[in-house]
């Protein structure tokens, strides 16, 4: 099926060429990050996580939101998302490659990163978050291919596919829920400190995952002959319009925790974030901004009228997006390190080349994304005729 | 696709061993001790802090620890790598800070360095075992070559006791001791309580430098020196509601 993916406009080619020059200057400036170290990032020794590893959190809730296409079409008979489950689980794909890439580009010796096998330790969370991930990726691949390819040839899918759909499902919450774990039992850490952290991720990545799945959708409609469908469309809406609440519902049973009973380990990371502490406070408007399109896209969301609206539903979609990317990729990270475990307030900002790096990721991401649904669409049109 | 099942099959190996390593009982493998060795079932130590004054009172002791560990001097304090130093009393006992505190622990400098706890949550997340305690003595330690560098002891660590080489330290080490390896870029470091020199009969190097305001010894052996300290004096340790149970003790 591959093949498909070779043959395009020239349109398309200009885009894989862009992907391609992003993804080049990203690793030219990777390779002096493998030189110098990671001292060319805006990390230090009191943030010592920071765009990568945000980046890569943002992106595992990416991938599970994929699942949201994939359990009411097989587990509730949901027919009208069978048109688009192999959507969901292409960009699951994409995603989960881009997050193995981000936690290979933040290590300081990626070499040896099969260390994690030679010496595994089941007692670390990140080993179970490897096991995830690549076993979330494998799924999706096996799943993904084999019912297309079943669609292009007018066959059903072969019985064995079916148990391994059905593992993706709880997988899926799996991949995001060992990724909170990763921050949620540690010591020491006040804002990671709570039992809500995967559950928060997952309302996030329920409503960022079919978020960007609708404005995919909307662009394909756009852009080929294949209609992802408006039914399709609007259910996904519904799904990012009460993810969305409910991420914005926990994140105030948040606040309410740590304020009402005035535990200054609780709060000082949420005053640094929201207000600013010992006089430092540069992600401030970031984080009112990310709630402000929150709040915004929950108004033009759970609101019929506004939600069966595509050109409203768009800006939403955009709003739920960008709102949940800052709120995880810039919020949830370096505010749970700021204050440091010390009450110092070290605050931090990626630098140039920390970001060029992050976009050649993205654009590795893209570029799959690109080709696996330039395939997809391929094979949906050559159904259609 | 052989190819790729066999990779799968060299990888799962050691992972599936790992389960099963309880079960087999191989026999112990380990280096000769030295015949001057100091040995103990839990090193910890004892900081009598009403024995410093002022920076000048513990510069010495820092100083003996970075020369001898060849630990290098960064100037960009994002990038610091440091083992012992100083901190504010109300920064290294967040948690005991009085509203109204004695004028003497306000402004007295506090060392601060890896607590080597009886329940180390830095060697819990580590996904190499690059860090572990030692099972003999109770010392949380690093294996620099290891170490992959995904810095997630860093973030488990909750006294901010470990250090990241952001850049190659080398050329920023004054003088080598060459009787202790240097580092390299992209590893995680920090306190070894002086394991190298415990293995040739030393005191730690803070403990030497610091004139007996540091009494290093045996935790578990009731007729040590450092167990009659913790007898005589009030101590406090640092955040011990955490349950990490550091080893570390201070006389305020």
């Amino acid at each position: 099926m591959l093949e498909l993916a070779i043959k395009g406009s020239k349109k398309y080619y200009a885009w894989v060429a862009f992907l391609l020059v992003v993804i080049g200057i990203g690793f030219l400036v990777y390779l002096k990050q493998l030189s110098f170290g990671l001292g060319i990032t805006g990390l230090s020794r009191d943030v010592s996580w920071g765009f990568y590893i945000a980046n890569f959190t943002f992106l595992v809730g990416v991938a599970a939101g994929g699942v949201m296409v994939v359990l009411p079409y097989y587990l509730h008979d949901y027919k009208a998302f069978g048109r688009i489950t192999v959507l969901g689980e292409f960009l699951a794909i994409a995603a989960v490659v881009m997050c193995t890439i981000f936690v290979l580009v933040d290590l300081g010796q990626p070499m040896r990163v099969f260390n994690t096998l030679l010496y595994p330790s089941p007692g670390s969370v990140l080993f179970w978050d490897i096991i995830v991930l690549q076993g979330y990726l494998f799924l999706n691949l096996v799943i993904g291919w084999n019912v297309l390819e079943a669609e292009r040839n007018g066959t059903h899918y072969q019985a064995w596919v079916t148990p391994l759909i059905y593992l993706s499902i709880p997988w899926a919450v799996s991949i995001h829920t060992v990724t909170a774990f990763l921050y949620a039992g540690l010591p020491g850490r006040g804002f990671w400190m709570t039992a809500i952290l995967a559950p928060r991720f997952l309302s996030s990545a329920f409503a960022a995952g079919p978020a960007l799945l609708i404005l995919l959708s909307l662009f394909i409609r756009r852009v080929t002959n294949f209609d992802p469908g408006r039914e399709q469309i609007q259910s996904l809406a519904k799904i990012v319009a009460y993810a969305i609440c409910i991420n914005v519902f926990f994140f105030l049973c948040e606040v309410f925790t740590a304020f009402y009973s005035n535990i200054p380990e609780h709060m000082d990371h949420i005053k640094y974030l929201f207000m600013g502490l010992q006089g430092k406070g540069s992600l401030v408007p970031w984080m009112w901004t990310s709630y402000g399109l929150m709040v915004i896209a929950i108004i033009l969301l759970v609101n019929p009228i506004t939600r069966k609206h595509e050109g409203v539903l768009t800006v939403a979609c955009v709003a739920v997006f960008v709102g949940t990317w800052i709120d995880k990729g810039l919020g949830m990270i370096s505010g749970g390190f700021v204050p440091n475990p010390m009450h110092h307030v070290t605050e931090y900002a990626p630098t140039i080349p920390e970001i060029l790096i992050t976009l050649g990721v993205y654009g590795m991401g893209a570029l799959i994304l690109t080709i696996l649904y330039k395939m997809s669409v391929a094979v949906k049109e050559e159904v259609a005729a | 696709m052989l190819a790729g099942i066999s990779a799968v099959g060299l990888t799962a190996k050691p992972v599936l061993d790992a389960f099963a390593a309880e079960q087999k009982q191989n026999p112990k493998i380990g280096l000769k001790r030295g015949d001057d060795a100091l040995t103990a079932k839990r090193w910890g130590m004892v900081i009598d802090t009403t024995k410093f004054e002022s920076a000048e009172d513990i510069e010495p002791i820092i100083e003996a620890c970075h020369k001898t560990h060849n630990v290098p001097k960064i100037e960009n304090k994002n990038h610091e790598v440091k083992w012992i130093w100083e901190e504010h009393f109300h920064n290294a006992f967040p948690g005991l800070a009085q509203q109204f505190q004695d004028e003497r622990t306000e402004h007295a400098p506090f060392l601060v360095l890896c607590n080597h706890c009886e329940n180390p949550p830095c060697c819990r997340v580590c996904p190499t075992k690059a860090t572990f305690k030692r099972e003999s003595d109770g010392i949380v330690m690093m294996d620099f070559h290891r170490c992959i560098g995904c810095r997630f002891c860093m973030a488990a660590c909750p006294y901010g006791s470990r250090s990241f080489n952001f850049r190659d330290p080398r050329p920023l080490i004054e003088e080598t001791n060459n009787s202790f390896p240097t580092r390299m870029k992209g590893v995680v470091e920090k306190c070894n309580f002086c394991a190298e020199r415990l293995a040739v009969g030393k005191q730690p190097a803070c403990v030497e430098a610091s004139d007996g305001a540091i009494v290093f010894g045996d935790l578990y052996e009731p007729e040590s020196e450092i167990r009659e300290l913790l007898r005589t004096n009030y101590t406090i340790r640092r955040k011990q509601g955490l349950g990490t149970e550091p080893s570390i003790y201070y006389i305020v």
